[in-house]
């Protein structure tokens, strides 16, 4: 019996390499020519506030920019210094067009009209630890459906479960903004090796939640939830389970 | 990528659909003939201004990482084996970043077995240690190695936190991670990790409930895209 741990660790895995696949190629960067219009911009020799600025490039002398790491541009100047400006310097910078450098900055309004959004959950499950992974997609602002893979572990046994959720966000403009979801799910429960041997099972499930967001900043995201869950065991009968859950999740 | 290969062949889509407009007109042309003398001629030249449109979308972004360590894993009661797996980080700003671990390792015999000479806590199959964690770090202090006269590197010392899963004798444990680890950024790409982790999770292996730490020790190579 393939046990919930690798279970989740040959999904993650295959997720690993999926991304890995979509994302070498996207990094073929453009590369762009931009103007120095501001007396100067400043070169640090890392992507980071602590770097020592090593050269100065002057208003009219045009640079390259490779790529982007976080908040920081590696550009590289006609005489080929290599280093790393700041968004807010790289603002001062005029495009080939004229027209003034613009790094879009995410914002609420970005946040509000994200369509996909992934994260990662950790709480307690009726008394057990639980972790959950879970991908959304957003039709509208208030409107997304989600999946989620989750994984409790509790002294007597351990289980992992898959569901679908409708979720409802009543009022995305608000700094935490609330949300609600209905959904269903499969849930296999490993009962523990140290007990006396008791069956797997598989059972099918209805959830509710009452959960809300809050935007950290950049793609970032904080997420704390409530979950009830209505476990319809084979015996016609079903049993309750109360989930608190908080994490963090992207957006994109 | 896939978005661009999108637009690539809708553009050669509908370049090809706009010839076959053409075509079609100009088999229609005789009829037009005298419309077309009279066109105005305001628009005689139409300007070509090509406007390079640069948006920050376009200039690639590397935010992702992907580590490949290895090291020594110490498992308590079961000694000390090698250990190896993947890591996956996300750089949501220069000083925090996201991180997904999967590792393995091999746990071996406690002293009990090896005193006792023969009886197995665990089957083979159950020594297998196997994990994932998700963790939330924070570069500390950030900074520049030098190597010799003419070479600096820049370097972070960073601190991590998590929680994931261990599979191990048998069982599922919940595990909390807290660790810490050195980076060296060899090139943009390329960087060198050296790395120290706890894993805790609570274990009855041995007959009492316990709280265990798993140390880790690792190195880790990891591209940066």
């Amino acid at each position: 019996m393939p046990g919930r741990t690798e279970f989740m660790y040959k999904l993650v895995l295959t997720v690993v390499l999926l991304a890995l696949a979509n994302m070498s190629f996207a990094a073929d960067a453009q590369k762009t020519l931009l103007k120095v219009v501001d007396p100067y911009i400043e070169l640090h020799t890392g992507p980071g506030r602590g770097y020592p600025i090593f050269y100065v490039a002057e208003r009219g002398e045009k640079i390259q920019v490779l790529y982007r790491r976080t908040d920081w541009f590696k550009v590289r100047t006609k005489d080929n210094k290599e280093g790393w400006v700041s968004a807010n310097q790289l603002q001062m910078t005029l495009e080939p067009s004229g027209k003034r450098m613009v790094v879009k900055d995410l914002g609420e309004k970005a946040f509000r009209q994200r369509s996909w959004e992934y994260g990662a959950l950790v709480g307690n499950f009726g008394g057990a630890s639980v972790i959950s992974f879970y991908a959304s997609y957003h039709f509208t602002e208030n409107i997304s459906t989600e999946i989620s893979v989750s994984q409790d572990i509790g002294t007597a046994s351990s289980s992992a479960f898959l569901g679908l959720n409708l979720v409802e966000e009543p009022f995305p403009e608000w700094t935490v903004s609330p949300f609600f979801s209905v959904g269903t799910g499969v849930i296999g429960t490993t009962p523990k090796t140290t007990l006396a041997a008791s069956q797997n099972h598989n059972n099918q499930y209805a959830d509710y939640a009452l959960g809300a967001r809050m935007h950290l900043t950049k793609r970032f995201l904080l997420r704390i939830e409530y979950r009830r869950y209505v476990v319809f065991s084979s015996r016609n009968a079903y049993e309750d389970i109360d989930e608190w859950k908080a994490g963090f999740g992207f957006f994109f | 990528m896939e978005s661009r290969f999108r637009i690539l062949f809708l553009i050669v889509l509908l370049s090809g659909l706009s010839q076959i407009s053409l075509a079609a007109d100009s088999t229609s042309g005789p009829v037009d003939n005298k419309a077309d003398q009279i066109v105005p001629q305001e628009q005689v030249i139409q300007p070509q201004v090509k406007r390079r449109v640069i948006k920050v979308q376009n200039i690639g972004t590397d935010n992702l990482e992907l580590t490949a360590f290895t090291g020594l894993l110490s498992i308590e009661d079961f000694g000390t084996h090698p250990v190896y797996g993947l890591r996956l980080d996300y750089h949501v700003t220069e000083d925090v970043f996201f991180q997904g671990t999967l590792g393995q390792s091999k746990g071996g015999t406690t002293s009990y077995e090896r005193l006792s000479a023969g009886v197995p806590l665990l089957t083979d199959n159950q020594r297998k240690y196997i994990y994932y964690n998700i963790s939330i770090g924070y570069n500390l202090l950030p900074g520049e190695a030098f190597l010799g006269r003419d070479l600096a590197y820049n370097t972070a010392l960073y601190v991590l936190a998590g929680a994931g899963s261990t599979k191990f004798a048998g069982n599922n444990h919940f595990t909390i991670t807290v660790g810490g680890g050195y980076r060296v950024d060899v090139t943009d790409w390329f960087v060198v990790h050296l790395d120290v982790r706890d894993h805790i999770f609570s274990n009855d292996v041995t007959g009492v409930d316990k709280t265990t730490h798993n140390f880790a020790t690792t190195l880790g190579l990891t591209y940066v895209f």
